[in-house]
């Protein structure tokens, strides 16, 4: 055993293993079953995906470092892991009949590629060292470099998939020579060591230079405007159920590694960060909508909304208080149960004979499947912010937490944007409710589809009436960071 | 505890719209009886809107029958509803015009009728909502949930260019309503800042201490929620597209109810929450008002469609409410809640009719009508009785509301009353002149010689708009009692608010210097 880890580190690490030995396991299913039989390896990836979730019940109310400062358990990373897990068993319940659909011919690759990704974001979430970050990243990248492109036989998930991988490279490279700065300056990798080593550097060109580096590295991860650019592309030629795996779970991760990186590690920085994030809200939110607006592809169209509502998630980090934080992380959570939940309608729509993901494939979806047009349209009311849903309180919370921290500015900025999100949100809803009818053959909805759209519907319309629950878990988890004493910095 | 009646108004409908979900069948099997049931919930609501009223201590200018429980304790969101005589009187119109509107529509909707029941009751449950709301977030809520059907109603029951009118609606309405949000959480945060706790409690709010400055930006983003909603000019123009592509229900509810909610946010949040700011604009808000009084005559008097032409006119109405509150007396307010309801009562009526005839022809242009007396003495005796009502004739519903707000107006500033007295009278003209050619005159199209007169439905949605009518010119006093105990109470505390009454003559102090670099983002 190397020197400074114990046996308890492991024992911490547990869900992370689980989750490991569940990718392998797929692995080697897919090789030993039967070509006929491996449909079932979708249950398999769920069940460790399930066997994961067991795993972390010990460490609920954990609050440990692990391996000297390597990875963190925590209530934060509680609440992230949760929302992998959640993301990744509904994606893997939208794979099954969409891998039909597309001919696929070996599911278990691609189980244990989503296993993989989510394991990547787990450490990330957990990592407050950025030798462990970068890990986590690079996992979660690398899985999604290949699922983008998994659809070998068409060319649009090829092109999203080499877009990915030379863009992801190129910002990793801007992350690292951002946190090789750090590290130099600091003479440590971990954050929470970091942050005591940067007091008093603030006027440092050098440190303003790391932190404008890893802003711009983080800026490509979230898809913020102006480091948005692949994106659109991606999310369009990617398999569906990956979008909406990407768009939700490598989001969220993306925005736990910021917080880890500049809550905990440069919060003496923070006046430089929030300016630099406030300049992005801004932009990402408008360009983000205007871009929309215009779009007829759905899963395009999508993608702008998503790169939009990363600007909205940013304003919680502007504020920087542990308010702003808790809203940023309701948001992540309600935000990911209504994408997800649109993009499997559109999986939904995908049949033999329709791709599904233009504007026109909604015609009249209220009349062929009316559930699953009350569905889209809940998502779609959702996601432009109208009560009583769920989007609208994570909204509320994100825009209360940019005016409670006086930046009303951006409140208003961020409210403008949400009733400019709404025209194009409704064009779908009219499609679907206010069109006549399009050929093809009628979308069914299997048991596995139904299943997520019913938790996703639910999720969205409990979570906009009763969000009091979810508001509470993800307070005790914002304050697990310490940020509490930023907050003090700050007023 | 007691019965909780201000919920079950906003939860009747609901459950009526959830048992429509069950009724199954092709349309012919389920449409009559989606119709009825719709019919029945929204009678059961109305009854429940006069209970309320019986119940109801009309000597008082308090909140009556309060609910309040916690709802969202970690930011002080509560469910919080209560009414007074302002907001009583709105209940009950809403309660009134629903039926009808469902009656109205009782035939010219052929399609998707289930779906059509469930929106219009979903609608009627918001609306409730919107008025009996005490607390702003849960205001909020319902507020722009009512969007939600409202567009549906519009885009799926609607005429030719239904979709560009309900996204219009939407968007329009939704652009003014977020900067509200703002305002309303930066109320809350000042709640905060002077007592350590939010709340978004209306009473609480209205006892806040704000800087001018504060009060300056919140006032301006309440009243151009509302503005776009009354409509007050220059923010009018989705109406006229919203009206005229409305199915016959969807104008009823829009211009009788909907409409009411601006000049009724108005009268309950904007002017009491922040009324040094409302003192302030008041005169701006008069004259746009007065502006609108005399634009939305002159407008609607050169429609060839009916529908416009009353969309217009309501345009032209509703600045006299707007006129009323902006004069902050005890005639001028009271007389703008009076014609909030009379309003709803003529132009409800007014949308109906046109909705008969425009069932009998398919078409609305006043063109192509002329004659009908001959044929349809009784529709055109009801035509009569509303338009004269819309007109402001004494002895009928319009003229009350009218009188008590120019006589509020001259009180505040003369001039004011003199222009806006100029409606009265074009609104005699544009009415009568569009009632002679469609009803007067020898028949020039053959298709107006054999219509039929009023159905036993027909009757049975007009007898009671011109019951009402009557009823409002004659006894005034009976909506008058609840209205003005909550009038005074309001009004007492917005002078407290603002001691110093700025007469429009007077040109208003510039607000203080912080008031410049209020743009700023800090």
């Amino acid at each position: 055993m190397p020197p400074g880890v114990s046996l308890s580190d492991f024992y911490y690490i547990l869900p992370e293993l689980v989750l490991t030995g569940g990718a392998l396991l797929v692995l080697i299913a897919d090789v030993l079953l039967p070509k006929e039989r491996r449909a079932a390896l979708a249950w398999v990836t769920l069940l460790a995906l399930g066997a994961t979730a067991a795993a972390l019940v010990p460490f609920a109310n954990t609050h440990v470092e692990v391996a000297h400062g390597l990875l963190a358990v925590d209530r934060f990373s509680l609440f992230f892991k949760i929302l992998f897990l959640l993301a990744a068993a509904i994606t893997v319940l939208m794979s099954i009949r969409y891998l039909e659909t597309e001919g696929a011919a070996s599911p278990g690759e691609y189980y244990f590629l989503i296993l993989c990704a989510t394991l990547g974001m787990m450490i990330m979430a957990g990592g407050i060292d950025l030798i462990t970050i970068m890990i986590g990243l690079e996992t979660m990248a690398v899985s999604f470099y290949i699922l983008a492109g998994y659809i070998k036989p068409n060319q649009r998930s090829n092109e999203a998939a080499v877009k990915y991988f030379l863009l992801g490279a190129f910002s990793l490279g801007i992350l690292l020579y951002g946190m090789s700065l750090m590290y130099g300056l600091s003479g440590t990798t971990n954050l929470r060591v970091m942050a005591s080593a940067f007091v008093g550097q603030e006027k440092d060109p050098r440190l303003m230079l790391a932190v404008i580096l890893v802003v711009a590295g983080v800026g490509f991860k979230i898809a913020a405007v102006p480091f948005h650019m692949w994106a659109p592309d991606v999310y369009e030629g990617a398999p569906t159920p990956v979008t909406a795996f990407l768009s939700v779970g490598s989001k969220a991760a993306s925005f736990a590694m910021l917080i880890r990186i500049f809550v905990e590690g440069m919060p003496s920085m923070s006046a430089d960060w929030r300016l630099l994030f406030y300049v992005l809200s801004i932009l990402t939110m408008t360009a983000g909508n205007i871009a929309a607006v215009t779009q007829s592809n759905v899963k395009r169209m999508l993608a702008y909304s998503s790169i939009a509502h990363a600007g909205y998630l940013l304003m919680g980090i502007v504020a920087g208080t542990a308010r702003g934080i808790t809203a940023t992380l309701i948001y992540l959570m309600i935000y990911s149960f209504m994408q997800l939940g649109a993009f499997a309608v559109i999986t939904l729509l995908r049949r033999k004979d329709v791709v599904g993901d233009e504007l026109k494939d909604f015609s009249g979806l209220a009349f062929r499947n009316p559930f699953a047009a009350f569905a889209m349209l809940l998502f779609m009311l959702s996601l432009g912010g109208i009560p009583p849903t769920a989007g609208f309180m994570g909204k509320f919370w994100l825009f209360s937490a940019a005016i409670d921290a006086h930046y009303y500015g951006l409140a208003v900025i961020g409210v403008l944007n949400s009733a400019i999100s709404l025209y194009y949100y409704v064009r779908i809803v009219v499609f679907m409710y206010l069109k006549k009818e399009t050929s093809g053959s009628d979308p069914v909805i299997t048991p596995a589809l139904a299943l997520v759209l019913g938790v996703t519907v639910m999720a969205t319309l409990v979570l906009g009436v009763y969000p009091q629950l979810l508001f509470r878990v993800a307070d005790v988890s914002a304050r697990t960071l310490g940020v509490a004493g930023i907050t003090a910095a700050i007023r | 505890m007691h019965f909780p009646i201000l919920t079950s108004l906003v939860a009747l409908p609901v459950a009526g719209a959830i048992l429509l979900l069950l009724v199954n069948g092709d349309e012919k099997k389920s449409a009559p009886l989606a119709r009825n049931i719709a019919l029945v919930v929204s009678l059961l609501v109305f009854a429940e809107t006069l209970l309320l009223w019986s119940q109801f201590n009309v000597a008082s200018g308090e909140f009556q029958f309060v609910e309040r429980h916690a709802w969202i304790p970690a930011f002080g969101i509560e469910y919080f509803v209560g009414v007074d005589g302002i907001s009583l009187l709105l209940l009950v119109l809403t309660g009134f015009l629903t039926p009808l509107a469902l009656l109205g529509s009782w035939e010219s909707v052929q399609k998707k009728t289930k779906a059509f029941c469930i929106v219009v009751l979903l609608l009627e449950s918001a609306m409730m909502g919107v008025f009996i709301s005490l607390d702003l977030f849960l205001f909020y809520v319902f507020w722009d949930a009512m969007l939600v059907p409202m567009y549906f109603l519009v885009g799926i029951w609607g005429y030719e260019r239904r979709i560009y009118a309900a996204i219009k609606f939407m968007l329009y309405t939704m652009a003014g309503s977020v900067l509200m949000l703002v305002a309303i959480l930066g109320l809350a945060y000042a709640h905060y800042s002077a007592h350590g706790v939010y709340s978004f409690d209306v009473l609480k709010l209205y006892q806040l201490e704000l800087t001018p400055h504060q009060q300056l930006w919140s006032f301006l983003a309440f009243a151009l929620a509302f503005a776009i909603k009354v409509p007050l000019f220059p923010f009018h123009t989705w109406l006229p597209d919203a009206h005229v592509e409305a199915p016959t229900a969807g104008s009823v509810i829009l211009a009788g109810v909907m409409l009411k909610m601006g000049t009724y946010g108005l009268v309950r949040f904007a002017f009491p929450l922040f009324p040094q700011a409302a003192m302030f604009f008041a005169p701006a808000l008069a004259i746009l008002a007065v502006i609108g009084i005399i634009y939305g005559a002159l407008v609607a008097m050169v429609q060839p469609d009916m529908k416009k032409l009353v969309a217009y006119s309501s345009v032209s109405h509703l600045g006299f409410v707007v006129l009323g509150i902006a004069a902050m007396n005890t005639q001028g307010v009271s007389g703008a809640v009076y014609q909030m309801l009379s309003h709803g009562i003529s132009t409800g009526g007014l949308f109906l009719i046109v909705g008969m005839l425009s069932d009998r022809r398919h078409t609305r242009l006043i063109s192509e009508f002329g004659g009908l007396k001959k044929g349809m003495p009784h529709l055109v005796a009801a035509f009569l009785i509303v338009t004269l009502a819309s007109i402001g004739l004494p002895g009928l519903n319009g003229f009350v509301g009218e009188f008590l707000i120019l006589l509020g107006a001259f009180r505040w500033d003369p001039r004011l009353a003199a222009f806006a007295a100029t409606g009265v009278i074009l609104s005699a003209t544009y009415m009568l002149w569009m009632f002679q050619r469609v009803n007067y005159g020898p028949v020039t199209n053959e298709k107006n010689a054999n219509l039929p007169d009023l159905k036993p439905r027909e009757w049975a949605v007009i007898v009671p708009i011109i019951a009402v009518s009557i009823l409002m010119g004659v006894l005034p006093n009976l909506f008058l009692r609840p209205i003005e105990p909550a009038v005074e109470r309001m009004l007492t505390h917005f002078h407290q608010g603002a001691p110093t009454r700025i007469q429009a003559d007077v040109s208003p102090q510039p607000p203080a210097p912080s008031l410049r670099n209020a743009g700023s983002t800090r």
